[in-house]
């Protein structure tokens, strides 16, 4: 799914990156607020959904092949965020939904979702 | 590449603006070397992880990168307060992070088990007051895979 038809969608507003997000797919989707869940469980190629706003998210976007990341609840990152974002060409995009609607609008408009593998107590896979 | 590439970093503790850059550098020249994506993706969330621990649990450290023909191995070493019971400390779920660094959305007691699942090898020797020093290796062919 193109990134602009996500904006289209999710009635976002571009911070950085619009110009890209024509010609930017993203392949599934992964909503958290902890970014520890999105370096163990997302998947390359997947939009990030997200209400946390520091700079943090950026980087880890950069580590996981995050082409695009959704700022949820409206929420706005501070200029350093929007900066890296930028020089790393990931478009920033703002709504003013929820994580559940976002999430929910885009799986119903086919985006899939990252499959969690089954894990035992202790974090060990299967 | 004939001779092995060696990339070292300094961390400082508490700095959590440029936590992250030193993880970046070395993923941008993995790819440059061409080392396949995955592979780069996977060394970049073992060095980003291991970032984070070194800004965050142990005041700062070293984070050194050296990538051959056949592997990448990824050091950090530090002079924090050490890992008490390394076993307990893979567990998913055990964090002693700080309630600021778990606002910004890490300390959820994932990152050892998670660089254990990217690295094909993993050392982690730990003196509690004297330091950690963790070796995290993915071998580029003939290796098994982390379980996934």
């Amino acid at each position: 799914m193109k990134v602009q038809e996500i904006g289209a969608i999710l009635e976002g507003e571009f911070l950085c990156g619009g110009e890209w997000a024509e010609n930017m797919d993203v392949d599934f989707g992964y909503a958290a607020d902890l970014m520890s869940d999105v370096l163990a469980f997302a998947r390359a190629g997947s939009m990030l959904i997200t209400g946390l706003t520091n700079i943090q998210i950026v980087r880890t976007a950069q580590m996981m092949d995050i082409p695009a990341v959704v700022f949820v609840r409206g929420k706005r990152p501070q200029e350093d965020t929007v900066r890296l974002a930028a020089q790393s060409r990931i478009p920033l995009l703002v709504t003013m939904k929820s994580m559940y609607e976002t999430s929910g609008v885009l799986f119903a408009a086919g985006l899939p979702a990252c499959i969690i593998p089954h894990r035992e107590a202790g974090g060990e896979e299967h | 590449m004939k001779d092995p590439v060696v990339l070292d970093f300094p961390v400082e503790g508490e700095d959590f603006l440029a936590a992250g850059e030193a993880s970046s550098s070395v993923k941008d020249t993995l790819k440059m070397l061409g080392v396949p994506s995955s592979i780069c993706r996977r060394a970049a969330i073992i060095t980003y992880e291991a970032e984070m621990n070194l800004v965050i649990h142990a005041g700062g450290g070293m984070l050194r990168a050296r990538i051959d023909e056949e592997k990448v191995v990824l050091v950090t070493e530090d002079q924090g307060p050490g890992i008490a019971d390394i076993d307990q400390a893979m567990r998913e779920g055990y964090s002693t992070a700080s309630d600021q660094v778990r606002e910004m959305g890490f300390g959820a007691g994932m990152g050892l088990p998670n660089i254990k699942r990217n690295a094909d090898r993993l050392d982690i020797e730990s003196t509690v007051g004297q330091g950690t020093i963790l070796t995290a290796s993915i071998y580029f062919v003939g290796e098994p895979q982390p379980s996934a």
